[in-house]
Parts: C-alpha cells; structure tokens; sequence
C-alpha cells in the first residue's frame, strides 16, 4: 500500500536583520548600487520552510600593501594586482566579488606603519576605482586601528563602509566612528556565543542600530578548529530564528585569511605525497572552509584566491536552487 | 513513536533483581527510554516483551554495514540533526566511481583504495569504489567489478539498474558485501531477490517523492530486505539539501521506520567542476550523507574532504586532547629554548610541527587548558599565569635547562608581566602569534635573546 509521507517543515518565529552595505549617490554615498545580507527566516538554503531574501555573498580580500607573506600560490595566482590595491580590487569585482574587504596592512606599526591620512587616502582610492561597497580592516592592532579607522570613517562619511574589527576589549572609537559618519561595524567575539551576544549588546548601547552591526564570530581554519566555528554559527542562527534578538545579527567569516595561512595552503615541499598538489590543496582548503562557514549560516565570506570568487558563487547559487 | 518509559516497564520482569546495575526496573525503563541503556542488560526479559521492546527500541537511523574485515564501513545510527546538540556518530565513507569501459578500471580502483593520510595522529583513507555498468553490458560489468575487487580490498558499491548485469557481477564479490546500487520502481523485485540470495546491503532510488520513496522502501522490506540506503534521486544541490535533511528529520523526529536508513550521494552531478564537487560533497559531510560517491579522485581535494569529515564528527564534547608535560624536539640541552602553549591537539600539533621543522632542539610544554586553543582558552580564563606557572614549576623544566627563559604564545602577550611574577626568577617571552612563525623566532630570534645574556 502506497505510503504518504508529509514532509516536515519548521516555522520560526525569528529572522535575521537586514544589513545594507554601501550607499548610492542619492543615499550620500558613491556607489553604483547597494549589498544587503541577512533577512532569512530559515536554516542555511533550506528555502522549502522559509525565505532567504538575500542570498549569501562573497567578499574579496585586498590589501593596500604587497602580502609578502602569503602563499606563494595566491601570489602567484593575482600576479602583479597585488602591487596596487586599486588593480587588485577592479580585478576582483571583474572576478565576481560582490564586496571588497579592504585590508588597511600599510598602517602595521610593527611595519611601514603608513599614517591614518595615508590610509584614508587609500580608501577614497579604492572607492573611486571600484562601484562596489567597501568592508575596510585596521591593522589588527587596537591602538592604530582605532586612529586608522577613525581617519577613514570621516573621509569616506555616508559611504556606508563595513568597519572592523570591534572586540569586546576595543570597541568604543569604531563604534563611535561608525555613529557618527554613518557606517557599519564589524564585531569579533573568540568562537563563544554569549561573548558574540555579549558584543553586540556592548556596540548597540552606544546607540548604534543593530542593522549596522556584523557578526564575526572568528572563523577556525579546515583542520584547525573550523568545527566551533560551525557549531557555534549553528547556534547563533538557531537563536536568532528562535527569537533571540542578540543573535539575530548576519555573519561574516574571514575564510581566506584562516585557509590560506595553514601549512596545508602554503607548503609545497617536506609534506606527504597524500597531500596532493599544493595549489590545488590550497584551493580545496579555501573553498571547502567557505562552504562550511555558508552552510553553518555565513552572511559573508571573505575570499583570498582568485578563482575561489566564482567558484563560491556558483556554489552560492546552486544551494540556493538558482 | 518511541516508548515512554512507563510503557517500556509494564513489559518488564519488574522484580528489581537489580543485575541490570540499576536499583529498580522503573529506573531501567526509564533509561531504555532515554537510549541510555541496552536491554540486553536484563538477564529476564521474556521473548515476547523483547520483541516488542526491541522494534520500539530500535535506533532511529539503521546501521548499515558494507564490506568486511579491516574495510568494513558502518554507516547509520545518527541521533540529531546538529552536532551540538550531542555528536554525529558514523562518519559517511567517501567513494570514487569507475566505469566498467574505462580502460584502466583496476589500475584506478587500486589508487583510490589504497589512499591514506595521518592527521593529527589517525589514520584518514577513502572508504573504497564505486563500479559502474556504463558499458549497460552484464559480461563487461562482471568483468570489471571482478578485476576491481582483486586489484584492491577496499569497500565496494556496485551501480546498475539492470538486474541481469547485477547477477552477473555479484557472484564473485558477494563474499565482500558490496552495497547493490540500486533498486527502482521498475526493478525491485529482481534487486530484492539479489540482495537476499547474496546477504547484501540494497540501495533504493526513488525520484519522484518522498511518499513513493518511503512505498518503495517499505515493498523491499516487506520482501525480506533489512540493509537498505536510501538515494532520494535529488541531484541538484539545493534538492538534495532539502531532500537530506527531510529524511532525517522524518526518521529521527517522526521516527518513521521506512526511511530510519542511511543515504547515499553523488556530488559530482550537479556540478559543473571538480571544484564544485569537492564543494558539494563537504555539504553532504556536513548535512547527512551515508555514502559519498566521487566522479574525481584528486588526492588535494579528498585531504581536505577527509579533514573536513574529521571536522565535523569529532565529538563536541571531547575535544581531542594531548597529555599535558614537557615534551622534547631534537637534541635539547641545557640552553635549549622552553615554548609554552595549550593542550588542545590541533594547537598542539601546529606547534610541534613547526618547531620539528625549524630544526632548533626545543622544550615544548604543554599546560592543561582543558582541550581549547591558545585564544579560546585564554578568554574562557583556563590559560592564565597560574595555570602556566603551576605547569612550568611541576613539569621539572628548571633541572633541564640553565636559562630562565619562558616563551609565551603571541596571543597572550598581556599575560607575560603574571607570569613573571607567579615565576620569580624566570622571564616571560612574547613569542609569535602563529605556528607559522614559530621557525623563524627559533632560528633568528632565539640567539639575539640568549646572546645578550
């Protein structure tokens, strides 16, 4: 006898704050268009119970100084772009990238240490070169990201830049820099949902609107802790569909950066033969981190590779049944 | 529906004998009842009761088992949707397919079959092949699946949708127990007597629903067949999205025993690259595949696949951890340098690796930090200058080296001045942030420090 099956569906009664990114010339910005995330009312692409208004998108990583650093596979991958922010980031928007994330690396004070005017300059550049929105990174240092930062949000005001990174100990300048030239911030919290929780209330007392706050909640590399990244993405979204209003915020995952610093990305040589060919390696341990991130909830992931941009793309849209 | 626990004692001896190990047969049930215990631990139990109890107690999700011997795979009695909520607990085995026209059929079997890599010290490989009847020629099939099980010992799954093909093939293998992909519509009964001759695992395909899926599963088995994959048909990867997680969650929160079986993909499908494979194939590692069959078996994408499975079902609740003592790299000696980072294995790994390969003899110790990284210990307060200085006074390290030079992990730079004063007499290093770094601190900065002593 025929057996029906009713399929079972969840209905949440929570969803995600939309976050717009950018701002047109009519918003006070300069850009051709705007990028909106969040706004699901269900799990990652299970679009059968739920919406997903606006669909995960990737970012593209630029740095405003050569990464000499980084794999000898991604160098030579973008060539000579990475020698000018400006030809790197056109050449990721030609790639596919929706967002540049913007890495202001120059200002490193343990490094050239460019001054916070330079820097802003830097940024107007970008803008100038490129009619996507902007997510704009201090050095990683909080002293200098706060007077880096800062410098940028007043140059580039109503641009609607995505600044970063607030955490939880160096929050308030960003914040405050944010409020007041009408930008979003990117706060980090170490792979724990109530300090990401803990976080955005912290941002949102100050006054800023939680539909311009970012969650990053530290992504952990393929095969170095990228399972509590997942698990606690799986458990943030699950706050938020359930109603939980400090979780609601949409999550971006610095997935270039955690894959392709791991030796699995960046040795060649004095590695077991099982480990197959590096480029390919390191593209696999790129890409596969960016699905993991997508699928545990990710809003934005923010790429190193350039071919990993159209990849993910396509990845992007064919979860989402496009 | 499973039972209550008031349901389950009402078929219980209820004379609290108590050689169960529990104090009463109430409170047995009451485990039974929430999967924590067997009832193979009641010695009295009657044949009638068991019966009953052990349809009713069944797990949710079969195990399936394909292949013998070291190559067996079990696959099956997941319990949740999220790993969080407790863990996934039978890893899907990774295939790669070969068609039986395919000149160097076996020579590509062996290499997929024999793959395997360590990582954090286990042992990861690909579970084994997949054969296709491409050919749609049964003496063709017979002969490659034939050619194939002798050029390697891995875990077998046959594909054919024709019956004749199957029986031609499966005489020779069957002592393997390969998986038989797969029974439809039109050929189940025919693939029912197969399995059932053969004592093998049956895949069922079903495309057109769900509801005529779970039919067709209940028709095989009713004919006898209990092993059963299910393959839902979806080949898109949104589809097969929505059509995996239903099925789980129809067998674990509906408990419907006609699709409580594991399930069986082919990434490769719907993808337009082998990158995109790779990519759809982690969703499946992630979202509830069984059996996960390969169109491209590059050993730089399954490394990535492999960790990425090792990932996800490593048990959340127990990190992996490393004893935390002094461990020692090359010929150390008294001016050897002495690093410090966390018992967290993947933390402890990195280090390690790097310090093996800077060559400079180095004393690395481990601090309890309950199984968390660097970072992640530090903000939870299990890595703190207490916690490192009672690690650095018990593990001897004073006795081995005549410096008094401790190197802290760069992330927690703030906690050198603590250090300092829970160690009198020692000094607090900030070494580097990441593993990364770590051979070049050895091997240039280390001497500049030890030089100006």
């Amino acid at each position: 006898m025929p057996v029906t099956v009713e399929v079972p569906t969840e209905k949440w009664a929570g969803k995600v704050i939309e976050v717009k990114l950018g701002a047109t010339k009519e918003e006070g910005g300069s850009r051709a268009g705007t990028v909106t995330v969040g706004g699901e009312t269900t799990l990652p692409f299970l679009t059968f119970e739920g919406g997903i208004p606006n669909q995960p998108v990737v970012a593209a990583e630029v740095w405003d100084v050569e990464p000499a650093d980084w794999s000898p596979v991604l160098l030579e991958a973008w060539g000579n772009a990475v020698k000018d922010p400006v030809v790197w980031a056109q050449q990721a928007a030609a790639l596919g990238a929706k967002l540049i994330a913007l890495k202001l690396r120059s200002t490193d004070p343990d490094g050239q240490n460019a001054s916070p005017a330079e820097a802003a300059a830097t940024v107007k550049r970008v803008l100038a070169a490129v009619d996507l929105p902007l997510l704009v990174y201090g050095p990683g240092q909080a002293e200098k990201d706060n007077d880096v930062l800062v410098a940028v949000a007043e140059a580039s005001a109503g641009e609607r830049l995505a600044l970063g990174l607030c955490e939880q100990s160096n929050y308030r300048t960003i914040v405050a820099a944010c409020l007041g030239n009408g930008h979003v911030a990117i706060g980090r919290a170490p792979i724990d949902v109530n300090m990401q929780k803990q976080l955005n209330i912290l941002m949102s007392d100050m006054g800023l609107p939680l539909d311009r706050i970012l969650m990053d909640p530290t992504t952990g590399g393929l095969g170095y802790g990228i399972e509590y990244t997942y698990s606690v993405m799986e458990r943030l979204r699950f706050g938020a569909l359930q109603g939980d209003r400090m979780t609601q915020l949409p999550l971006i995952n610095t997935v270039g950066e955690e894959a392709w610093r791991q030796k699995e990305a960046k040795a060649a040589e004095g590695v077991p033969e099982a480990w197959g060919d590096l480029a390919k390696r390191g593209l696999s341990w790129e890409m596969l981190t960016a699905t993991s991130m997508l699928e545990a909830g990710s809003d934005i992931v923010v790429l190193r590779h350039p071919n990993s941009i159209g990849i993910i793309n396509g990845v992007i849209a064919k979860l989402m049944g496009r | 529906m499973g039972l209550s626990g008031l349901e389950i004692y009402k078929q219980l001896p209820k004379t609290n004998c108590k050689e169960c190990g529990m104090p009463t047969c109430l409170a047995f049930a009451m485990k039974l009842a929430a999967k924590q215990a067997e009832l193979s631990a009641c010695p009295y139990v009657s044949d009638a009761a068991k019966q009953a109890l052990d349809a009713a107690s069944a797990p949710p999700i079969r195990l399936v088992t394909v292949g013998v011997g070291d190559q067996k795979l079990e696959v099956g009695n997941e319990t949740v949707m999220f790993r969080h909520d407790k863990t996934f607990y039978h890893a899907p085995g990774i295939f790669a397919r070969v068609k039986d026209n395919q000149a160097d059929a076996a020579a590509a079997a062996k290499t997929i079959a024999d793959y395997k890599v360590e990582r954090v010290g286990l042992q990861m490989a690909a579970a084994g092949v997949a054969v296709e009847n491409a050919s749609g020629d049964a003496a063709t099939f017979a002969a490659a699946v034939q050619d194939v099980a002798q050029a390697c010992d891995g875990a077998l799954i046959l594909l054919s949708k024709d019956p004749a093909a199957m029986a031609a093939a499966l005489p020779a293998v069957a002592d393997r127990k390969p998986l038989i992909y797969a029974a439809d519509a039109e050929n189940w009964q025919a693939m029912v007597e197969l399995a059932k001759k053969h004592s093998c695992p049956l895949a069922v395909r079903e495309a057109g629903s769900l509801s005529a899926l779970a039919s067709l599963a209940e028709q095989v088995t009713k004919a006898g067949v209990a092993d059963i994959v299910l393959d839902p048909g979806a080949r898109s990867a949104a589809a097969n999205l929505a059509a995996f997680t239903q099925l789980r969650r129809l067998a674990l929160r509906k408990n419907l025993r006609l699709v409580g079986y594991p399930l069986i993909g082919f990434p490769g499908e719907a993808a337009a690259s082998a990158e995109e494979e790779t990519a759809f194939a982690g969703q499946q590692v992630m979202k509830y595949g069984g059996f996960i069959v390969l169109d491209h078996f590059d050993p730089a994408s399954i490394y990535a696949l492999l960790t990425l499975r090792l990932n996800i079902y490593t048990d959340p609740q127990k990190p992996i951890q490393v004893k935390p003592e002094i461990y020692a790299f090359g010929e150390v000696d008294q001016n050897s340098p002495v690093l410090v980072t966390t018992n967290f294995s993947i933390t402890y790994f990195s280090v390690a690796g790097e310090v093996e390969a800077s060559g400079v003899p180095t004393y690395l110790i481990v601090s309890d930090a309950e199984g968390l990284s660097v970072l992640t210990a530090w903000a939870a307060g299990k890595f703190d200058a207490e916690k490192i200085a009672k690690t650095v006074k018990a593990c001897g390290i004073a006795d081995k080296v005549s410096h008094r030079y401790i190197v802290l992990p760069g992330y927690v730079s703030t906690l050198s001045g603590e250090v300092e004063e829970e160690l009198p007499g020692w000094k607090a290093l900030v070494g580097p942030r990441e593993a990364v770094d770590i051979s070049p601190y050895l091997r240039r900065t280390w001497p500049t420090i030890v030089g100006k002593r």
